[in-house]
């Protein structure tokens, strides 16, 4: 049996004393998104993701989805969790009030979609890619296109899938085949055939709308002459109820590692009436103006799954008796301890949460200026938040997706031979972890992104976005004795991520190779230092609400603050083990942690030559 | 039809409940606190029968300032108002204390029909729907998983280890709901966001007319005097299938009298 439970007071802390979405309220379009609003809201998903949707988790992925026919069925009580979420008004939380959305900030859908993935990834992907397909009518589709899709979208009646994919291509989007022929009323005929689309067919919903890349009778070959396509399952007449069933069949659906639960379909397009989406041949575009929000929500998948199993090992180690602390019998009243005592558990647990939390707050940080890129009413900001988001979006898909990996690995070893035990629940963690470091890009595409798109872009000016607050943030505390620990370790790690660019940018110019060979190390040594930057704040934060802040020598007591005084500048005694809790995975965090920037550093100067020495035909 | 609903707030089922020496109360500070999880079948009764009678449901709760949060999502899931009775005096009531609030509070509403949840989940008592009935001098109709209004009246279903009895009843009455009778909502997003432009108001026992010196911990009647741990559950019984397991597992179900 595996429990969860959303880290609801975590959450509250980024949003509140971190990243102070508070201002959130400020913006135009946000007017109703309080601080308690949001904790109100949050707290319901909450329920929802713990009542409803985490009890469906093991059984989907043990029963998975079924096909006959062209027919998908989802796991028993899918389809039934589905309407009460759709019921609920969940699927309408960002989306915008003209289609009737609930207009709530994208940092909310952010750190739901950190909940949901925790609670049932298979089952959270459905609603994600209606979010997707959504996003992209929004953004690229005409106003009658809207008008006639998005509002029954936004309810959830209806839902979305994104159609990219092809057997002889996934990463190299430009090889698409998928034909689409003009018609003379304006639609379009869309023939080709598409794999591992998500949520392609099922029996969530009376209709399913696929967006499609194809290409035009007379497109440029590659990725300049590709278009996107609108084409819904069945056909929509002029007064919105559903006509004929549309060309478009589900060959089949793959079984595979994890997520079980949502289906991965062959869908095959038969001469499908489409509607072009945006301007011709500006497909890849238009659908990357979406593959942002995508990725980020992907990278929530691995955050999610980190957390679950975070907490999963956490009740384990506290409750399997299995061993004695070493110095001496640390529940001498028990059989045995419980294994918490062992070191080299507690490092996998604290590795798990000091890498989940940090990336937690990163979350925050990088959903506000989602939220300001879009909704600032100064240009200028709005460009320097978009600039932070586009910068660290790969790093959030990529470290958050190996994290969520490598996390829900130490939770199989800290539930030892159990863990690998399909009953035990765990082991699903990890398998369903998996695809998130595939899907949306996979990882090391996402380090591409970052080295040969990012870096680069508008002169360095996205990577200055982030630069600036950290380097200011070092000097404004670089005399700060209580923040000594966490502000030196960071300062060195940041200066090896400024030397490793500089030697990216210079090297890169001369030849690629060298940029690419070094990326993924390159995007892991910045998420470590991205994460430091949050640690170092958040250190900062509770040592204030402790009593332990800078200038408070009164209750300082060799640098501990007395229970009492802790209490007491806390206010409330249940937040004092929670601040305490995070100096200490602070603590681990720099010291444990942060280290691995020293060994990238290594790799990233070695370039590229060890990597391209030996020719394709040696291996 | 006009109803009004007490609700609770209580601690977190899943916390660990400590109490407080000297007079055993329950420490509510250290813990998350949240709506009686009985309650919510209470509330979603009263806005089922709203929904098809017409009319508003009120929120009633006694409770420090911050078991608004309680009220609040019985607002999301689609009671109308709510009224918090909060008084520093209030403090260590016993459920005669509690009842004598309440029913000032409904003293001052319009009601056909008051309900309420079996019992809370931290104290347990299960007392206030009978000590509310008494002094309200309304019929009292408790652990009810069916109610249904036609024709001015009430027909319920009062649940019993055998199955249920059947009741009629006028209006106004005072009921309790159990957990079967219906499957509580998930408040809608609309609603958890419409919960705070609800009228919320707060009264204290002078606002009410009551007498602060029968309620608190000082007008109590009873008193905790101490309070003890349940021992430790006893290791399970393990029943190894050695081709009688199934008559050895009856024969234990016998034993403790649950077949
Ligand atoms: C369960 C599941 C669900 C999916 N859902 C969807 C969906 O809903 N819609 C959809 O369109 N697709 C979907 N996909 C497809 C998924 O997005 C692709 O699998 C992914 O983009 C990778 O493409 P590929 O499998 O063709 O791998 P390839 O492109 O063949 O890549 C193989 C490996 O080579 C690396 N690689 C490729 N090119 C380069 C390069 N230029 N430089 C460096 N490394 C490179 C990649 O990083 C990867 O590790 C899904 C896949 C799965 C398994
Ligand atoms: C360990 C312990 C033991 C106790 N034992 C006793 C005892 O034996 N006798 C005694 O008189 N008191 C006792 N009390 C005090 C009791 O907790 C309070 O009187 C309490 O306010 C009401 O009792 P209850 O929670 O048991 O409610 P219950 O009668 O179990 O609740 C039934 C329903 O009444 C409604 N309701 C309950 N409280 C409120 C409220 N504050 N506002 C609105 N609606 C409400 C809800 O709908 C609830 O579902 C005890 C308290 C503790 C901590």
């Amino acid at each position: 049996m595996t429990v969860y439970k959303a880290p609801l007071r975590d959450i509250r802390f980024i949003l509140k004393e971190l990243v102070h979405a508070e201002q959130l309220v400020d913006l135009p379009g946000y007017e109703e998104a309080t601080p308690d609003q949001i904790d109100f809201v949050l707290e319901e998903l909450a329920g929802v993701c713990q009542e409803l949707l985490f009890p469906l988790n093991q059984s989907g992925d043990e029963e998975g989805c079924h096909y006959e026919d062209g027919v998908v069925t989802t796991p028993a009580g899918f389809k039934e969790a589905y309407a009460k979420y759709v019921e609920a008004g969940w699927p309408a939380m960002a989306c915008d009030p003209e289609y009737d959305g609930m207009g709530l900030p994208k940092t909310v859908r952010l750190l739901a979609e950190e909940m949901l993935s925790s609670a049932n990834l298979a089952f959270s992907v459905y609603p994600l890619l209606t979010t997707g397909a959504y996003t992209a009518i929004f953004k690229h589709g005409t106003d009658e296109l809207k008008r006639a899709y998005l509002p029954r979208m936004v309810e959830g009646s209806w839902s979305g899938t994104m159609c990219l994919t092809e057997a002889h291509c996934g990463t190299d989007l430009g090889l698409v085949r998928t034909r689409a022929i003009p018609q003379d009323d304006g639609s379009y005929r869309v023939t080709g055939s598409k794999i591992f689309i998500s949520s392609g067919e099922h029996d969530f919903t009376e209709n399913i709308i696929h967006l499609v890349l194809a290409r035009l009778p007379d497109a440029p070959s590659g990725t300049r002459g590709i278009s996107l396509f609108l084409v819904p399952k069945f056909l929509v007449n002029e007064d919105g109820s559903l006509g004929e069933r549309n060309g478009v069949v589900c060959g089949g659906i793959e079984k595979k590692m994890g997520v079980s639960g949502s289906s991965t379909c062959v869908l095959n397009f038969d001469d499908a009436v489409g509607h072009l989406v945006g301007e011709p041949n500006r497909g890849m575009s238009h659908m990357f103006t979406m593959m942002n929000a995508a990725r980020l929500g992907v990278g929530m998948q691995g955050l999610g799954l980190a957390e679950v199993a975070y907490q999963n090992a956490r009740a384990y180690a506290k409750e399997r008796l299995q061993g004695r602390a070493l110095r001496e019998p640390r529940y001498p009243e028990r059989e045995a301890d419980p294994l918490i005592v062992h070191p080299d558990v507690r490092r996998m647990l604290l590795t798990m949460r000091a890498n989940t939390e940090g990336a937690r707050a990163l979350a925050g940080w990088v959903g506000l200026n989602l939220d300001l890129a879009e909704h600032h009413p100064d240009p200028a900001v709005r460009e320097e938040a978009g600039d932070l988001v586009d910068l660290l979006t790969p790093v959030v898909k990529s470290y958050f997706t190996d994290h969520g990996f490598l996390a829900t690995n130490l939770a199989v070893q800290i539930h030892g031979g159990h863990g690998y035990i399909r009953e035990t629940g765990v082991e699903q963690f990890v398998r369903d972890a998996r695809i998130a470091q595939i899907w949306e890009g996979a990882n090391g595409v996402q380090g591409l992104d970052l080295v040969g798109r990012k870096l680069g872009m508008h002169n360095g000016r996205l990577l200055r976005r982030f630069f600036h607050p950290v380097a200011a943030y070092l000097e404004a505390h670089q005399n700060d004795p209580l923040l000594g620990e966490f502000v030196a370790p960071l300062a060195k790690a940041f200066g090896r991520l400024q030397q490793a660019t500089a030697r990216i940018a210079q090297q890169g110019l001369r030849d690629p190779d060298e940029a690419a060979a070094v990326s993924s190390d390159y995007l892991r040594l910045f998420a470590l230092v991205a994460l430091g930057y949050m640690w170092v704040q958040m250190a900062e934060i509770s040592l204030e609400r402790l009593g332990i802040g800078s200038s408070g020598e009164s209750r300082v007591n060799g640098g501990q603050a007395t229970a009492d005084a802790a209490a007491a500048s806390v206010g409330d005694p249940k937040d004092v083990p929670f601040y305490q809790g995070k100096i200490a995975c602070a603590r681990f965090y720099f010291q444990k942690l942060l280290p691995e920037t020293s060994s990238l550093f290594a790799v990233i100067m070695a370039g590229a030559a060890p990597v391209m020495a030996l020719g394709d035909e040696g291996f | 039809m006009e109803i009004v609903v007490c609700v609770k707030q209580v601690v977190d089922t899943e916390a660990e409940k400590k109490l407080l020496a000297p007079d055993w109360r329950l420490d509510r500070q250290s813990v998350e606190n949240v709506l009686n999880p009985y309650d919510e079948y209470a509330v979603e009764e009263a806005v089922r029968l709203k929904e098809a009678h017409g009319g508003e449901v009120t929120v009633l709760c006694m409770g420090p300032e911050d078991a608004q949060s309680a009220v609040r999502k019985a607002l999301a899931m689609g009671a109308d108002r709510a009224l918090m009775v909060t008084d520093p005096a209030l403090a260590g009531s016993d459920t005669q204390g509690t009842a004598l609030a309440l029913s000032g509070a409904l003293a001052g509403l319009t009601y056909d029909l008051v309900i309420l949840g079996i019992m809370s989940t931290d104290a347990q008592t299960g007392q206030l729907p009978s000590a509310l009935g008494d002094i309200l001098d309304l019929p009292v109709l408790t652990a009810l998983n069916m109610m249904k209004f036609e024709d001015g009246s009430l027909t319920v279903h009062r649940q019993t280890d055998q199955g249920y009895v059947a009741y009629g009843c006028g209006l106004p009455a005072v009921c309790s709901v159990v957990k079967g009778i219906n499957e509580p909502r998930y408040p809608s997003l609309k609603g958890i966001m419409g919960a705070k432009k609800k009228p919320l108001e707060t009264k204290d026992l002078a606002e009410l007319g009551v007498d602060t010196a029968r309620v608190g911990g000082a007008g109590a009647l009873t008193k905790v005097l101490s309070t003890t741990a349940p021992p430790p559950r006893k290791a399970g019984q393990k029943i190894e299938d050695d081709g009688t397991a199934a008559q050895r597992i009856v024969e234990f179900l016998a034993g403790e009298k649950i077949i």
